[in-house]
């Protein structure tokens, strides 16, 4: 039931995108077309499910035995990195079809502050558990996936609408982006991430 | 400003240079232009649409924003020192791990720093102080400008890009708290102000760096507006 609650807490109340800001420069970046949106999200959802647990294990299994918290973000990312690129030759190989349509955004996702924030939120800020942050970080995933697609879908349509010159683009984006973390604010307070921690 | 200006003048010194006023010879430097160029035409958060995350997230209050600037700056300056006086050493299939690992290190030196002397401050930014390393303008300095130029041109290409976030952030931290909490640097400017409760969440953030993008672009619309990943 825990875990749940977690993945909705992710996806609706804690959403990692429209409360947190992680991830806005992809958000604006790539959300300009619907096809590339929805590879990038599903590229955020594989990895962010992958990059949590594995650095959950090396904080408690190899970090903290040691007593080096204070290499934690240079492994953190290090990680991040070495996963990223691991994911992408596996895919290559095994699933050219999905590589041919997520490959190109996985190189950006390592720079994506969407993944190292989830970690550092999950893991040194609300101190979560093993499947609770399997939990989070595929909610955070969907939920941020589920961002930037309304988003996209939401930009096909201004293509016609007559927006002030200035606004075009990006600024119309961050706009719209506000009304919609406005929005999200009617699911605060039914769930908190931050109670599962320990 | 001051220290800008001394910083730019060993760039200058060539025969003829005594002549002429510093206040002419300095806009022609190499060093210069790259400053104004980095901090104006190229504002990171304006122009760029860069490292967005801590641009929202550390800026709902004056202090928060130009605390979360100076870091990055002080980050950003050191990488880029660190990757140009490697540069000729790093090999260049390995160049962007090895660039991660010295902004990585840089960053986690501000982040004890700041634990260490300033808890207060370091609570408030909270994760966005380590987030520095995914903040996309660090690496791309080292990438674009520190891989190729000599350590005192990429500390001024540094140093431009980090006064410019600076000034970008503590102008959206100032408004966010003087409409949200009616106060400025802490101190109450309106009494008895009913604060604006959509500047302190998260969708006022938004709101209002859109409405910056904005106005930069429509007051000035020669530039590029950038949005990368």
């Amino acid at each position: 039931m825990d875990i749940f609650l977690i993945v909705l807490g992710a996806i609706l109340t804690n959403n990692i995108l429209l409360t947190t800001f992680l991830g806005i420069c992809p958000f604006i970046g790539v959300s300009g077309e619907y096809a590339s949106a929805s590879g990038m999200g599903m590229a955020v959802i594989f990895v962010l499910t992958m990059t949590l647990p594995a650095n959950w294990l090396i904080k408690h299994f190899v970090l903290d035995p040691l007593g080096v918290g204070y290499l934690s973000l240079i492994v953190y990312i290090v990680t991040i990195a070495f996963l990223v690129q691991v994911v992408e030759m596996f895919m290559k190989r095994f699933l050219p079809a999905l590589y041919s349509s997520l490959g190109i955004f996985l190189p950006l996702i390592t720079v994506n502050c969407a993944i190292l924030g989830g970690v550092l939120f999950a893991i040194a800020t609300w101190n979560l558990g093993f499947m609770e942050s399997v939990a989070y970080g595929f909610g955070g995933g969907v939920g941020w996936a589920l961002a930037i697609i309304l988003m996209a879908a939401i930009r096909e349509r201004l293509r016609f609408a007559p927006i002030p010159e200035g606004l075009k683009g990006p600024g119309i984006a961050l706009i719209i982006a506000g009304l919609m973390a406005m929005s999200f604010v009617g699911f605060s307070g039914m769930i908190n991430i931050r109670d599962f921690g320990g | 400003m001051t220290e800008v200006k001394t910083a730019a003048i060993p760039t200058v010194q060539h025969a003829s240079a005594p002549a002429i006023p510093l206040t002419q010879r300095l806009p022609q430097t190499k060093g210069w232009k790259e400053l104004v160029r980095d901090i104006w035409d190229d504002n990171p958060t304006f122009r760029m649409i860069l490292a967005m995350c801590p641009t929202m997230g550390a800026t709902n209050m004056a202090i928060n924003g130009m605390a979360q600037g100076l870091a990055t700056l002080i980050a950003t300056v050191a990488s880029s020192v660190t990757v140009a006086a490697l540069r000729n050493i790093i090999p260049s299939e390995v160049r962007l791990p090895s660039y991660m690992i010295i902004i990585a290190f840089w960053v986690t030196i501000v982040d004890i720093f700041l634990r260490a002397y300033l808890p207060p401050l370091s609570a408030a930014l909270g994760p966005y102080v380590p987030l520095i390393i995914t903040n996309c303008f660090v690496l791309g300095r080292a990438e674009a400008f520190a891989s190729q130029n000599s350590p005192g041109l990429s500390a001024l290409d540094a140093l431009g890009v980090g006064l410019g976030f600076t000034m970008s952030l503590t102008l959206l931290g100032i408004v966010r708290e003087l409409l949200g909490f009616g106060s400025l640097f802490g101190i109450q400017i309106f009494s008895g102000w009913t604060p604006w409760v959509v500047m302190i969440i998260p969708a006022g953030a938004f709101l209002l760096v859109g409405l910056y993008v904005g106005i930069v672009k429509h007051f000035s619309p020669g530039g590029q507006i950038g949005g990368g990943a």
